[in-house]
C-alpha cells in the first residue's frame, strides 16, 4: 500500500473549520426543532386557532377507537395513501389490524399540525441538510489531507459515525418516510458527539500505524461505523417506542395524558410505527454487522496470524453480534415480544457503545491505536 | 411433522404492538406453518416416568425460549474474559496476581484467567449447539415437508385475514381462477387450485436461509474446532544477519496442536538481510511507527543453497512452504565483547526487549564461561537498560526519546559468580536470576553502573573483566504459523451471512382468491393475504395482485349486498379514487 509520506496541513484546517462550522449550524437545527416542538404544543394551539378543536377531538376519537379496538380484537382499520401517479383503479384493500395493535393512529409530529411549527421545522431540516453537507466535508478533507480512509483515530470515527447516522436519516427523509420527529433527538447526539470528537478524542491529522496499512481498514471499519450509525437510530426508535407505548398504555386504560409528557408523547407515532421502525433498521443492519466481525477475522488473519483471538475487541463485538442476535430471537419467540425484545435491543445498543467508547479508552489490547 | 404456531397468546396481551401475528388457531391450516419455529412447550408438564422427563428436558433445550436464554448467558459468560488478563498473555496474568493477593485465587479457582476455555463456557456454547442440532433437524425435516406440500387451502372466512380485498365482476368464477392464478404464477407463486379458489404461496427462500444461517454457525463451530485441533504456531527472535531454520530446537517458544506437533513442520528457512522502519519525524505523534519490513531470504526444503528474495511486514505474512510467517515485532540489539579475569574475549549480541513506543528497551547479557582472576570459574552477569535516543530525567530516569538509534547508550550494572544456568531449569534470556549473584560495586559500597556510547568500554573492578559495546543491531521476530480450517470458517462465514440475509430481508407470504357466485348472477371476487415476516408488504402486494386480475375480471360497478362472507369494507367499490394502503395492518 501506498503511504502518503506527508499530512497536507491545508487539508487538515478545512476538514477542523469545516467541522465547526458543522456544529453550530446542527446547533441552529436543533433550536428550530425545539422551536417546532414548542409551537406545536397544545396549549399553544388550542388557543389559536379553531383547527385544533377539530384535532383534539380527533384524538379523543382515536382514543375511544383505542379502547373499541381493545374489546373487539377485529377492528379493523383502512390506512389510505396516495396512489400513484397513474390510475389504474385499484380495488381498495382492507387492512386488518393483528390482535395487539392499538389501532393507535401515528401522531402527528412535533409541529403537531401548528403551522409555524411546521415551518420550523422544515427550517430545522434544512439546517440539518447544509450542517450535513459541511459534515460529509469536512470528513473527507480529513481523508484528503492524509491520503487514507480517515478512520484511524477514535476522533475520525466519531465524526464519520455522527455523518453517517445524519445522512441515513436524510435519506429516510428524502424517501419521505414519516422520521422528522427523530430529528430533535438526532440533532442533540450529533451534537454530543461531535463535542465529544473535538473537546476529548482530538488527534491531529497523522499516519497510520503499519498495522492498520490494509485495505480491510476500508471494508472492516467502514462496516463498523455504517452498521453503529443505523443501530444507533434503532436504538432511538426503540427508546421513544418504550415511552410511547407507555403513554398508549395510560391512554386504553383511560387515564389523564394531557401533562405536558402526554402532549409530548401524543405527537410521536404510534408505538406499533416506532417498533418496526427500530426493528427493521435493526435487521437491515444485522447481517451487515455480521460481515463487519467476518472481515475483522479476515483481516486479523491477515496482520496477526489468528482470525480469532478474544481480544477485548473483538469479544464485544461478538458480544453485541449475539445481543443483537437475542434481539431477533425475542421477536421470534412467543411472550418475549413488545418491551421485552426493546429492553434486549438497548442493551444490545449498549454493548456496542461499549465496545466503541469503553474498550477503546479503558481497556488494552491489540486494538490499541484508538489515539487518545 | 405440522406445526402450528401457537400465537394465541403471542401479543402479550396488548403490550406488544406491530409484533403479534393473527391468530393462527382461526385460521387453522391456512396460518400454519408460515415458519418452522418450534411450538413453545414450556408450560406442558412432563410425561411420567425417566423417559417422559427426558423427553420433556429435550424439548425444553430446544425451545426457543431456552436458546433465547442460552444465547444471552454466552454474551454475558464472553465478558469477565475481556475485562480480566487471560492466559495468553501471561506476563499480565502475573502483574494482576501481583497486585490483587485475595482476588487473584478466587479467579484462578473459577477459571477467570482462562475464560474462553473455562468450562462454564464450554457448557453454555455447547448446550447452545446442542439447541441448535436439536432444532435444525427438526426444522429442516418440516421445511423439506413444506416445499413437497401444496401450499394450504383458503381459510373459510378470507377477511379475517390481515390484508383483505373484494370486488364484483361479470367474468365467471373459472375465469376468474385462471386469470388469478396466471397472475399469481407470473408472480413467482407457488399455486394450487381448489375448486373456484386459488391459493399461493412465495418466500420459501426465507426459510432456507434461515436454516443456511444456523447450519452455518454449526459450520463455524467445527472450523473453530478443527482450527484448534491443527494449529501450531512458534516464534522466533531474529537479529538482523542472521537466520532461521524451521525446526523445535530453533524456536524460542512454540506451542502444537493435538493434530500438528513438532514432527509436522515443513522444512524451510531463511535469513533476516535487514530490517527497514520508518517513523514519523515531526508533528504530536512523532516517533510513530509508519513502516516496518523485514527483508529476507528463503528456501524451502533442506537445500540452502537456492534462496528467493522476499519480504514480510504488518498485514503482509510471507507464505513459505505452506507455513505462513508474520512480523510480530521488533527490537534492538547490543553487541558486545565481554573480556573476563583470564583475558578469554567473548563477542555476543544480545536481544533487548523494548518498553514502550520510543524502544527503551531492557536486557541482560550472561557470560557463562567467564573465569575470574584466580582462575575459577566466576560467570558474569550484566543488567542493562538501552536507549536508542538517550534522554534522561529526574523521575524517569534514562529512557529514549526517538525509535531510531540517533544516540544510543546503553546503562549497566554488573553481577558475577553462579548465573545458576545449571540448575537445569528453563531460564528467562531476559532476567538474571539474582540469588547466587554479588554485585560488582564501587569503592563507596554504591552499586557499579557505566553509562556507555558505541565504542565505550566498562572496567570491572580488580580486573574482573571489561565489557565494550560494539554496536548495535536490529532485531525482528517471527510467528511460524500453521492453520487449517480457515477456509472452513470462511465458507460457513459466508453462509451465515447469505442466509441471515435471505431470512431477514425476504418474507414469507401467502395470497388466497376465491371466486364465487353472488346473489344476483355476477361472482365476487375475494382476496385475502397472510404474511409472516414483520416487515410484509402484503397488503400492496394484494392490491398488485388485484390490478393484474382486473383486465381478466373487470370491476361491475355495482351497490348492494355482494354475498360476501364479510361486511364489504368501505370504499371496497373501486371508485376513482385510487387507494392504496401502506402495509400498516399487514404485521404478519
Ligand atoms: C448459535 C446461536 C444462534 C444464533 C446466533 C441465532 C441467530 C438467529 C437469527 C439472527 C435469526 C433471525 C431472526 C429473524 O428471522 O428475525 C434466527 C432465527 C431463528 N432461530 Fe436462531 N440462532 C441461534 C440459535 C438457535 C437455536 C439454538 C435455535 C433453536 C431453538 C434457534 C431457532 C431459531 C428459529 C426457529 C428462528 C426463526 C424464527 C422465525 O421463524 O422468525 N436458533 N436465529
Amino acid at each position: 500500500m501506498n503511504i502518503a509520506a506527508a499530512v497536507n496541513e491545508n487539508f487538515a484546517n478545512y476538514s477542523n473549520y469545516m467541522i465547526r462550522s458543522a456544529m453550530f449550524v446542527y446547533a441552529l437545527a436543533f433550536l428550530a426543532h425545539l422551536a417546532e416542538w414548542v409551537f406545536g404544543g397544545r396549549s399553544k394551539v388550542a388557543v389559536q386557532s379553531a383547527a385544533l378543536t377539530a384535532e383534539a377531538s380527533a384524538e379523543q376519537a382515536a382514543a375511544e377507537a383505542a379502547e373499541a379496538a381493545r374489546r373487539k380484537a377485529a377492528q379493523q382499520v383502512t390506512v389510505k395513501t396516495a396512489g400513484g401517479t397513474v390510475t389504474l383503479e385499484r380495488p381498495a384493500v382492507v387492512t386488518r389490524a393483528s390482535a395487539s395493535d392499538r389501532g393507535m393512529e401515528d401522531g402527528p409530529g412535533a409541529a403537531g399540525g401548528d403551522e409555524k411549527g411546521d415551518l420550523y421545522g422544515r427550517i430545522a431540516v434544512s439546517f440539518t441538510v447544509l450542517a450535513w453537507l459541511l459534515h460529509a466535508g469536512g470528513v473527507a478533507f480529513r481523508a484528503a489531507s492524509v491520503e487514507r480512509a480517515p478512520w484511524g483515530n477514535m476522533y475520525e470515527f466519531s465524526t464519520t459515525f455522527g455523518a453517517v447516522a445524519v445522512g441515513m436519516y436524510l435519506v429516510l427523509l428524502a424517501l419521505r418516510k414519516n422520521v422528522r420527529w427523530i430529528g430533535l433527538f438526532l440533532t442533540t447526539t450529533v451534537l454530543l458527539d461531535l463535542g465529544l470528537a473535538l473537546s476529548v478524542l482530538y488527534t491531529n491529522s497523522e499516519q497510520l500505524v503499519p498495522a492498520l496499512h490494509s485495505y480491510w481498514l476500508w471494508i472492516h471499519v467502514s462496516c463498523a461505523i455504517i452498521s453503529g450509525a443505523i443501530f444507533y437510530l434503532a436504538a432511538v426508535g426503540t427508546l421513544l417506542f418504550l415511552f410511547r407505548d407507555r403513554y398508549e398504555v395510560a391512554v386504553a386504560a383511560g387515564k389523564d395524558s394531557n401533562g405536558r409528557w402526554g402532549d409530548i408523547m401524543r405527537r410521536l407515532p404510534a408505538a406499533a410505527t416506532l417498533d418496526k421502525f427500530a426493528y427493521r433498521m435493526n435487521a437491515l443492519v444485522f447481517p451487515l454487522w455480521t460481515f463487519t466481525i467476518i472481515a475483522g477475522a479476515i483481516w486479523a488473519q491477515a496482520a496477526w496470524g489468528r482470525y480469532w483471538g478474544w481480544d477485548p475487541k473483538e469479544t464485544w463485538a461478538f458480544i453485541t453480534w449475539v445481543a443483537y442476535a437475542c434481539y431477533l430471537h425475542a421477536r421470534a419467540t412467543a411472550g418475549w415480544k413488545g418491551r421485552k425484545a426493546a429492553y434486549l435491543a438497548l442493551i444490545a445498543f449498549a454493548c456496542f457503545l461499549f465496545n466503541y467508547y469503553g474498550v477503546n479508552i479503558f481497556v488494552s489490547g491489540k486494538h490499541s491505536y484508538a489515539g487518545v | 411433522m405440522s406445526i402450528t404456531e401457537k400465537t394465541g397468546n403471542a401479543g402479550t396481551d396488548g403490550n406488544a404492538p406491530g409484533t403479534a401475528r393473527p391468530d393462527g388457531d382461526d385460521l387453522g391450516a391456512a396460518g400454519a406453518q408460515l415458519s418452522t419455529a418450534p411450538a413453545d412447550s414450556i408450560d406442558e408438564v412432563p410425561g411420567l416416568g425417566v423417559l417422559g422427563w427426558l423427553r420433556w428436558m429435550w424439548r425444553q433445550l430446544t425451545s426457543m425460549r431456552i436458546a433465547l436464554i442460552l444465547l444471552f448467558l454466552l454474551s454475558l459468560a464472553a465478558i469477565p474474559g475481556s475485562l480480566i488478563p487471560q492466559h495468553n498473555d501471561q506476563l499480565k496474568v502475573d502483574a494482576f496476581k501481583a497486585r490483587h493477593t485475595v482476588l487473584a485465587p478466587l479467579y484462578e479457582r473459577l477459571g477467570l484467567f482462562h475464560v474462553y476455555s473455562s468450562p462454564w463456557f464450554s457448557a453454555i456454547y455447547i448446550l447452545l449447539f446442542v439447541s441448535l442440532a436439536g432444532c435444525i433437524v427438526p426444522r429442516t425435516w418440516q421445511f423439506v415437508g413444506q416445499l413437497r406440500a401444496r401450499p394450504p387451502a383458503a381459510p373459510r372466512n378470507l377477511t379475517r385475514l390481515p390484508a383483505y380485498s373484494t370486488w364484483r365482476t361479470d367474468a365467471s368464477p373459472a375465469e376468474v381462477t385462471e386469470a388469478a392464478r396466471k397472475v399469481l404464477r407470473a408472480r413467482r407463486f407457488r399455486t394450487s387450485v381448489t375448486g373456484t379458489s386459488v391459493a399461493g404461496e412465495k418466500g420459501y427462500l426465507r426459510e432456507f436461509g434461515n436454516l443456511l444461517f444456523h447450519v452455518s454457525l454449526f459450520g463455524l463451530l467445527v472450523a473453530f474446532a478443527l482450527t484448534s485441533l491443527e494449529k501450531a504456531e512458534g516464534g522466533k527472535l531474529v537479529v538482523e544477519g542472521d537466520g532461521f531454520v524451521n525446526s523445535l530446537t530453533q524456536y524460542d517458544d512454540f506451542s502444537g496442536g493435538t493434530w500438528y506437533g513438532a514432527d509436522d513442520l515443513q522444512p524451510f528457512g531463511f535469513k533476516l538481510d535487514s530490517f527497514e522502519s520508518k517513523y514519523a519525524t515531526s508533528g504530536p505523534e512523532k516517533g510513530t511507527a509508519l513502516k516496518f519490513q523485514a527483508n529476507i531470504r528463503y528456501y524451502t526444503g533442506t537445500d540452502d543453497s537456492k534462496t528467493t528474495k522476499g519480504t514480510i511486514s504488518v498485514n503482509h505474512p510471507l507464505s513459505i512452504g505452506g507455513e505462513k510467517v508474520y512480523l510480530i515485532s521488533h527490537g534492538y540489539a547490543v553487541k558486545v565483547t565481554v573480556t573476563d579475569g583470564q583475558g578469554n574475549v567473548t563477542h555476543t549480541t544480545v536481544p533487548f526487549l523494548p518498553q514502550d513506543s520510543a524502544l527503551t528497551s531492557v536486557g541482560v547479557i550472561k557470560i557463562p564461561d567467564a573465569i575470574g582472576k584466580d582462575g575459577k570459574e566466576d560467570q558474569l552477569g550484566f543488567r542493562g537498560i538501552f536507549a536508542p535516543t538517550f534522554a534522561t530525567s529526574k523521575t524517569l530516569g534514562m529512557y529514549s526519546t526517538f525509535p531510531t538509534p540517533q544516540n544510543p547508550r546503553l546503562a549497566l550494572n554488573a553481577f558475577h559468580g553462579d548465573l545458576g544456568l545449571d540448575a537445569g531449569l528453563q531460564q528467562n534470556v531476559y532476567k538474571l536470576d539474582e540469588t547466587h549473584l554479588k554485585q560488582f560495586r564501587n569503592a563507596d559500597g554504591s552499586p557499579l553502573s557505566d553509562l556507555l556510547g558505541v565504542g565505550d568500554t566498562m572496567k570491572l573492578p580488580d580486573g574482573a573483566g571489561t565489557l565494550r559495546l560494539d554496536g548495535v543491531a536490529t532485531w525482528a521476530s517471527f510467528t511460524v504459523s500453521h492453520q487449517s480450517g480457515n477456509l472452513g470458517a470462511l465458507v460457513s462465514g459466508i453462509g451465515a451471512i447469505l442466509g441471515l440475509a435471505g431470512s431477514l430481508f425476504i418474507q414469507r407470504r401467502r395470497i388466497w382468491v376465491r371466486a364465487s357466485a353472488g346473489k344476483d348472477g355476477g361472482t365476487v371476487v375475494e382476496l385475502g393475504g397472510l404474511g409472516r415476516s414483520e416487515s410484509a408488504r402484503i397488503a400492496d402486494e394484494l392490491g398488485d395482485v388485484a390490478v393484474h386480475m382486473l383486465p381478466d375480471a373487470p370491476v361491475t360497478p355495482e351497490p348492494g349486498g355482494d354475498g360476501g362472507d364479510g361486511a364489504p369494507p368501505p370504499g371496497s367499490q373501486s371508485g376513482p379514487d385510487t387507494t392504496a394502503t401502506d402495509d400498516e395492518g399487514a404485521r404478519a
